[in-house]
């Protein structure tokens, strides 16, 4: 917070309002209120990008589909926080399994000339499958383990999606859709373009900004 | 009469040696990489009664020499488990579920509800008074509530895995688990150690998540006496405690080694098999012309 507004110049008592959200908006101390997570994350997305119906948003810990009316309103969501499976946590036990930074995946996985279908669901049977393609003989290319990764998160991204109704257009938010091989993943289940915002992960802060700011305007014209 | 069981599970594995249906021997090792070298390896344990890795041998065994025995003396071998199809000298495969319900049954007779909590799975099992399965549900899709999820546990918290069910028995502070997801609960206990709490308390906590998560299993295929525990969670009096308080009285009956339970049930079916190919080879002898050999098991299930 200090970053952004010495960046911008202003000083917090200049700011009239501040939500928070998150898993942990109820520790922010300067905070007047705090959003859910998913409705931060369905405002910011559409702010960014209106002709959007579907929200896939996934951090580090979870992932949640939203679908948005025309308005920008909430019409149906699911979020799993009860598993690793389809979360960022997934991707960093795989890169540190594999050694390839995060930052590298989306990448490497692009150069796969096929791919190796990851069976296992949970994070922790995942890995010991992983463990066993990178030791078969002769030995699979990284690049088709990581394909294969991204479409075992994939996959269970496109069945919560489903599970609202997904309609297009679709945005994908969250750190995970700053892996381009999860986007290109997505794109060739869906047969559509996948929209993602030029931070991804800034769409629930900003979200909780653009509610700030509603506040704000209600508050003055009272 | 030699038989054999083998049960290959994802974490251990166990052999069984029956001589008439008798117990005589058995080992259990943990699951290698190599399928031909681990099956060899768990018959060599219980030949020479090797108890290295899983605690001391918790069953009286007859005090015959057994480590003369060869393979090629058993009259029938039954593999089971999730490498089943992987053991090179057994005569049949049969499933883990079946294997563990007759096994249960001749550890308990009269069971009719069986947990197994093994190493990457868990199951509920219903079973009729003959010990024959009439209705199972499996979770092998998530690490929570299984050998796997303790071990990792057990790592983080730094205790040997034995331990850790009577340590948790010492908590006097509840916390609560949200997840029983392996990966959360990993960070979640990290977390929690950094802020102080208690081994014990951080321990029961999780058996609890635990126990909730398994009880819904159960109920699905319905509880009833008598109820017993298989597979190496059954050791951990703590997850047995929590299971135990959830069923409003009803006790929990674990086998003096709930880990053999598949690979006993294995060679109990081999017995099976192994009389009913004498049978068969002695009813030919009578009928057939003398010489002539009898068809070869081919070792299919029924």
């Amino acid at each position: 917070m200090e970053e952004a507004l010495r960046q911008a110049g202003l000083k917090l008592e200049e700011i009239k309002s501040v939500i928070s959200t998150g898993t942990g908006r109820k520790r922010v101390p300067f905070a007047q209120k705090q959003r859910t997570a998913m409705s931060c994350h369905a405002k910011g997305a559409y702010f960014l990008f209106p002709q959007v119906r579907t929200v896939i948003d996934v951090g580090a810990e979870s992932s949640a589909a939203i679908r948005l009316s025309a308005d920008g309103k909430i019409e149906d969501s699911v979020g799993n926080d009860k598993c690793a499976a389809g979360t960022g946590i997934f991707l960093d036990a795989m890169s540190r399994m594999l050694r390839v930074s995060l930052g590298e995946m989306g990448a490497e996985s692009l150069k796969a000339t096929g791919t190796v279908p990851i069976s296992s669901m949970c994070v922790i049977f995942a890995e010991s499958e992983v463990v066993s393609h990178v030791h078969k003989d002769p030995p699979i290319p990284c690049a088709n383990i990581l394909a294969g990764i991204h479409d075992s998160i994939v996959d269970r991204l496109f069945g919560m999606a489903q599970r609202v109704g997904m309609e297009p257009e679709v945005v994908m938010t969250g750190g995970v859709s700053k892996n381009v091989g999860i986007i290109r993943a997505m794109e060739s289940k869906l047969g559509a373009k996948v929209l993602v915002p030029e931070d991804p992960q800034i769409v629930g802060a900003l979200g909780a900004a653009l509610f700030a700011q509603q506040e704000n305007g209600i508050r003055e014209s009272c | 009469m030699l038989t054999m069981g083998i049960d290959i599970g994802s974490r251990s594995t166990q052999c069984v040696i029956l001589e008439d249906g008798q117990l005589l021997t058995y080992g259990n090792i943990e699951t290698g990489p190599n399928s031909t070298e681990n099956s060899r390896a768990a018959v060599e344990a219980a030949i020479h009664r090797r108890d290295e890795l899983w605690g001391e041998y918790r069953m009286q065994l007859p005090n015959t020499d057994t480590s003369h025995l060869r393979i090629e003396d058993m009259a029938y071998i039954v593999a089971t488990g999730y490498g089943r199809v992987v053991v090179p000298f057994a005569n049949a495969n049969i499933t883990e579920i079946s294997c563990h319900a007759r096994g249960a049954h001749w550890f308990v007779p009269g069971v009719s509800t069986i947990l197994d909590m093994g190493g990457q799975d868990c199951k509920g099992i219903r079973v009729n008074e003959r010990g024959e399965v009439t209705k199972f549900i499996m979770n092998d899709k998530c690490a929570g509530g299984t050998g796997r999820f303790m071990e990792i546990i057990a790592a983080i918290i730094q205790l040997p895995l034995p331990e850790i069910g009577p340590i948790s028995l010492e908590s006097t502070k509840k916390i609560p688990f949200n997840t029983i997801c392996a990966v959360f609960a990993k960070s979640e206990a990290v977390a929690l150690m950094k802020d102080g709490a208690s081994k014990a308390d951080i321990l029961a906590g999780l058996h609890e998540a635990i126990s909730a998560r398994v009880l819904a299993l159960l109920k699905r295929v319905g509880i009833e006496e008598k109820f017993v525990i298989t597979g190496g969670i059954a050791k951990n009096v703590g997850v047995v405690r929590k299971v135990e308080d959830k069923l409003g009285g009803l006790k929990a009956t674990i086998p003096a080694e709930p880990q053999i339970a598949g690979a006993l049930g294995a060679a109990l079916f081999a017995l099976d098999r192994a009389r009913k190919k004498a049978a068969e080879n002695t009813s030919r002898t009578i009928c057939s012309a003398p010489g002539k050999e009898a068809a070869p098991d081919q070792g299919l299930i029924p």
